[in-house]
């Protein structure tokens, strides 16, 4: 089975129509609604498969349907998809995750009176999303961006009744779409550079040598290359949707939405979606960008990972862990390497899905207590829960051979090690792979060793199938994918059949494997051995550096530091506009409204009974009737009219008598 | 196509008749009106349909008015008219079906309504400067008398704003097209005929005219800073009058300035274009600010318009076909947008919750009290911060595409306030509709469940009714389509701007 480009629009096209199905049954048919979405990427799934059979058929080839949106007058705008094998997998991974997490939404959400627009919103999402993948025209890519985005708003903000919720939805758009504003930006110069926003376009595309060799040659700024400005420009849009430093704060808090939605846009694919469009616009982007795009990720990557290890909320542990692996993708971006940043998205994807899934079977049935502190021993009573979670934190944590995590984070590494410009990045990357395997085998411990320490974890009880299914599919996948890059690096092949098969490196994955050892370890011997007793006690790590833990804890006060100057310099500056407005432009408003009313008066008491017999008439009958009329104000206004009148009168004689001339 | 005049005279004439109308009961009033509106749009239909878009003025009506002075009766329309008249259609539809309320002195209320909308379709079809001065006053009057009348929260200050305003504005633009006509030669106010004239004009007097015809304009357009009119005159102004005042009354001026301003004085238009576009700028980015802070439901929404119509200048300012184009399409949207928001706030709510109090309305659980007022707010707000998917977006992406090729920081900064306009129309949406709920957790402390309590007793309020159902659907309807076929009505734009009396304007003034 196999789907040629031009029908792969079908594949947004079914969960649009999901949507619209959710959006038009009434309030009950939350049935309907979900099964529509659930059918809806099942079988986008499988076209997606006959996507990817297409594209691996020739794997070199971009296979494009463009077609002009509308024309400016000079210039047209076009848009098009592209079939190649990044978009095929990407449709694959985002139909695959879509639908375990649709149909783990089932159970999650069935007690929600609102939970029919919950799949109205999904699908919604999902249409973009999948929009996003197959776009071959950086427009409708920014268009299907900005769907996602608002996709996003509504379902960090489902529930608005909580201030929280209501927040962090606004803060996410709002965040995000400074980062857009760049993208925004670096299209409007591609376009008038170019005069086309098409990726490919049989030779005319801007990611073709023609368009690149010429944007590279252009010198703006004194002498920086145009595409490295353009480059940089479209990065942005990619810092906000990615969650990069410094625009992270947004995706914990994003941690507000129901956790199934925390599992498919904030971990799986919407955050993945800045890490896919670099790898898109790659060959745009120029040595001089990829330094800016690797030590952003570096930082992104080290920063998140030590913020996680001080969080005690699970999911927003998890949000931290994600922060930190785009990092991680990232900086293969930079170093060179879109090929390992398109695998560790895709083997992210699925265990990172899992582990919020994990999440929220946990909160589910611990009724919404999301504090590990409070958790505690849930090993014995969510045994499927458990186990998936375990696998999901060994992949995240890079436990070698076995699981996917690993051998995509090796890419990374691999690939870090490798670049030329500077070492710093990799061993900041290193240091993350620490602290990641830290604070997850911390996350571990709590949560599901040791005793139940409130009543929520001791009555806890294993969730309905519709919810451990797809936990068991997700598990599955997280140590399936390691097919992938072993026992041969098939993928890589795939994606970028010109670069040379990177072999070796054995010394690299024996250091990677001792730190992840080290950092179990750590955790293990901090949290795991000498469990905590109550909810209330006293974190061991915070016991010995409380400084530090506090620093992180607070997320390193980005929050504080953006109230107290973005915040800050915006709300002044719209008081200040507001108060001028109020004060400054109305006084002089007035003046001219006093001066108005005066001409007015002396006006009516020279042409009272001339030409205005009948507006007077009228405006008697309105003033007999308007209640609030003020007689001074209504012969101003009609006093104004006539000054008016008068005076075009006037003038136009003084014309008349001046053309005769 | 030559029926496009009728719209004007059945206007007019749909005003006598619903005056008498009036006289029996407000019902048949309404009915009269919304025939009459509903007749207009229907001449424009065909009309629409098979127009052929060409450069140049295609003339309807031509008849000596007052040969003494060269005036000359002479309507016609280009793509650009025939978009606006399609707008003033559907606004005045929209604003008869959210008017349907209007109980007191309806005869009147829909008499100058219908006024309003003749001088409206008058200047987007004049071909005379004269004539359309005519047409513009006309459309002016009757805004005075819905405000002052039906209007609210300080509506004689806010009318009188408005005239003031207004007044000041055409005598400014008139005092700019008399001097254009006296050193003419004084032989006609055709507008082919002034612009002949004008490339004989020297620079000072091209730069002196420009000034005063274009302010004269922008003053009804709402340009920064001639613009503090507007928010207090849509705050004032019934809910109809507000949704013409932003949907049509505001593209009056920008109008103006399209079509006298900038063809007649194309000298004048590069010499000014950095200040005005300068203007625009702060106009998008201080009003979306002062939208921000604002407590006053449609404050905000005022404000918004400002700052939407600030994208309209600056389209005209950077003077290119696209910017020009994206400036007639953001009209278009911006007229079919903001009419909806002003009916959601204007009519769904304040004439059911009586405040327009951001604070009031944040303690009603209005999502849920009106769900059809809550979900058609969104959607507006979404097409209002340029959302894709609805007409905001591809008119200012083209706005800023044309912006950019003239100079690419004016883009830089309008994206700045597409940011802004996300800002204060997220803020509104979640105030005033999603404020609230109804569910007040735990009240009872030995209550498990959350109790269920009223917060302020206000458990229902009149359903939306139907005309108010059918009025937001066809304003979000059109909005979609153009959003998604922007080039149905590009289509008739840009081959508009062909026309040598544009081409004079777009080139800056270089013949």
């Amino acid at each position: 089975m196999s789907l040629p480009v031009q029908y792969v629009w079908l594949i947004p096209l079914l969960p649009l129509l999901a949507a619209g199905i959710g959006a038009v049954t009434p309030r009950g048919g939350v049935k309907i609604a979900s099964a529509a979405a659930i059918g809806a990427m099942v079988l986008g799934f499988f076209l997606s498969c006959g996507a990817l059979a297409t594209a691996l058929a020739h794997p070199a080839a971009h296979a494009t349907a463009n077609f002009a949106w509308f024309d400016l007058g000079a210039g047209t705008l076009r848009l098009g998809w592209v079939l190649d094998p990044i978009a095929a997998f990407m449709l694959v991974m985002v139909t695959f995750v879509g639908a375990l997490i649709f149909i783990f939404s089932t159970g999650y959400m069935h007690e929600d009176e609102r939970a029919k627009q919950f799949f109205c919103f999904l699908s919604l999402f999902a249409s973009a999303m999948l929009g996003v993948v197959i776009a071959n025209s950086l427009l409708l890519l920014f268009i299907c961006w900005e769907l996602v985005g608002l996709a996003s708003y509504l379902l960090i903000g489902f529930w608005f009744h909580k201030p929280e919720a209501a927040a962090a939805a606004k803060k996410a758009f709002i965040t995000t779409r400074i980062g857009d504003l760049g993208l925004l930006l670096g299209m409007l110069w591609l376009y008038d550079s170019t005069g086309s926003l098409l990726f490919y376009d049989g030779g005319h595309g801007v990611l073709e040598p023609t368009a690149v060799a010429n944007l590279n040659a252009q010198l703006v700024f004194g002498g920086l290359a145009l595409s490295t400005v353009i480059g940089l420009l479209i990065f942005c849009g990619a810092v906000g949707k990615s969650g990069q430093f410094p625009l992270h704060v947004w995706l914990p808090d994003a941690m507000e939405g129901p956790t199934p939605v925390s599992a498919l846009i904030h971990a799986a694919t919407m955050v993945a979606a800045g890490v896919f469009l670099m790898a898109r616009v790659y060959p745009l982007l120029t040595p001089d960008a990829l330094k800016v795009i690797a030590f952003t990720g570096a930082i992104t990557a080290l920063m998140g990972a030590l913020i996680a290890v001080a969080q005690n909320d699970i999911k927003r542990i998890l949000a931290f862990s994600t922060v930190s692996q785009l990092g991680y993708m990232m900086l293969a971006i930079g170093v060179g390497s879109w090929v390992a940043a398109i695998f560790h998205l895709l083997t992210h994807a699925f265990f990172k899905a899992l582990l919020f899934l994990g999440a929220g079977s946990v909160i589910h049935a611990a009724h919404h207590e999301q504090d590990i502190r409070s958790l505690g021993g849930l090993r014995g009573p969510m045994k499927v829960t458990f186990a998936t979670f375990a696998i999901g934190m060994m992949a995240l944590a890079g436990v070698p051979f076995l699981f996917s995590g690993f051998w995509s984070k090796e890419a990374i590494l691999h690939a870090a090690h490798g670049w030329e410009v500077s070492h710093l990045p990799f061993y900041m990357g290193l240091t993350a792979v620490v602290l990641t395997a830290f604070y997850m085998t911390r996350l571990m411990a709590e949560t599901f060793f040791g005793k139940a320490r409130t009543h929520a974890s001791e009555h806890a009880h294993e969730s309905p199938a519709s919810m451990t299914i797809p936990l068991v599919i997700l598990a599955v996948c997280a140590v399936a994918l390691s097919l992938l890059a072993w026992p041969s690096p098939w993928l890589q092949h795939i994606l970028d059949p010109k670069a040379h098969a990177e072999g070796g490196g054995a010394g690299l994955m024996v250091l990677s494997i001792v730190l992840v050892a080290i950092g179990i370890g750590s955790g293990w011997a901090i949290y795991g051995r000498t469990t905590r007793e109550k909810a209330t006690s006293a974190d061991p790590l915070a016991a010995r550096v409380p400084g530090v833990i506090a620093f992180l804890g607070a997320r390193m006060k980005f929050d504080e530091l953006y109230a107290a100057t973005v915040f800050q310099l915006n709300a002044a500056l719209a008081t200040a506009a507001d108060l001028l407005d109020r004060y400054v432009w109305d006084a002089a408003v007035r003046l001219l409204a006093q001066i108005g009313i005066f001409a007015g008066l002396v006006n009516r008491e020279t042409d009272e009974d001339g030409l205005n017999g009948g507006f007077d008439a009228t405006s008697e009958s309105l003033r007999d009737t308007g209640k609030a009329y003020s007689r001074a104000q209504t012969g101003d206004a009609h006093g104004y009219l006539r000054t008016v009148a008068i005076g075009f009168v006037l003038l136009v004689l003084i014309v008349m008598l001046g053309g005769r001339r | 196509m030559n029926a496009l005049p009728c719209t004007i005279y059945i206007s007019f004439a749909g005003a006598l008749l619903a005056l008498v109308a009036g006289a029996r009961s407000a019902a048949t009033a309404r009915v009269v009106a919304l025939i009459a509106a509903l007749t207009a749009v229907a001449v424009t239909v065909p009309a629409a349909m098979g127009f052929v878009p060409g450069p140049g003025l295609q003339t309807l009506v031509n008849h000596p008015w007052i040969p003494q002075l060269g005036i000359r009766y002479h309507l016609a329309a280009d793509g650009i008219s025939l978009t606006l008249v399609v707008l003033t259609g559907l606004a005045a539809v929209a604003g008869i079906l959210f008017s349907w309320n209007i109980e007191e002195r309806a005869g009147e209320f829909f008499a100058y309504y219908l006024a309003l909308i003749g001088g409206v379709y008058g200047v987007f079809l004049s071909a005379d400067a004269f004539t359309l001065f005519v047409f513009y006053e006309i459309a002016i009057v009757p805004k005075y008398f819905l405000i002052a009348n039906w209007g609210s929260t300080r509506r004689e200050y806010g009318a009188m704003k408005l005239a003031l305003y207004s007044f000041v504005g055409s005598a400014v633009m008139l005092a700019g097209l008399l001097w254009a006509f006296a050193a003419g030669g004084g032989k006609s106010f055709g507008l082919a005929e002034l612009a002949q004239a004008a490339t004989h004009f020297s620079r000072f007097e091209q730069i002196g005219m420009f000034a005063l015809v274009f302010t004269g304009f922008a003053v009804l357009a709402g340009m920064f800073p001639f613009h503090t009119w507007a928010p207090t005159g849509h705050v004032a102004a019934p809910t109809a009058a507000s949704m013409l005042l932003a949907g049509v009354v505001m593209k009056l001026g920008a109008y103006g300035c399209l079509r006298v301003a900038m063809p007649l004085f194309p000298v004048g238009l590069a010499y000014w274009q950095p200040y005005i576009a300068g203007l625009a700028i702060i106009g998008i980015i201080y009003a979306g600010l002062v939208a921000l802070v604002q407590q006053d439901f449609k404050f905000v929404i005022g404000y918004s318009s400002v700052s939407h119509m600030g994208f309209v200048i600056l389209g005209l300012a950077a003077a290119n076909p696209p910017a020009v184009a994206g400036a007639v399409l953001q009209m278009f949207s911006h007229g079919v947008i903001a009419g909806l928001l002003f009916a959601v706030v204007g009519r769904m709510v304040y004439e059911r919750t009586h405040t327009r109090q951001l604070a009031d309305l944040r303690a009603m659980p209005l999502h849920r009290l009106m769900p059809f007022a809550a979900l058609t707010f969104v959607l507006a707000g979404m097409a209002s911060m340029g959302m894709p998917g609805f007409s905001g977006f591809p008119a200012e992406l083209t706005i800023l595409i044309g912006a950019w090729k003239t100079q690419p920081g004016w883009a830089a900064l309008g994206g700045v306030g597409v940011l802004v306009a996300a800002a204060f129309t997220l803020r509104v949406i979640q105030v005033s509709f999603f404020g609230a709920t109804d569910k007040v957790e735990r009240v009872d402390p030995n209550a498990l469940e959350p109790v269920e309590v009223n917060r302020l007793h206000h458990d229902h309020f009149d359903p939306i009714t139907w005309p108010e159902r059918v009025g937001a659907m066809l304003l979000i309807g059109t909005s979609v389509y153009i959003g998604l076929k922007p080039d149905a009505l590009l289509d008739w734009i840009t081959p508009a701007l062909q026309s040598p009396l544009m081409q004079a304007a777009l080139r800056g003034g270089t013949p």
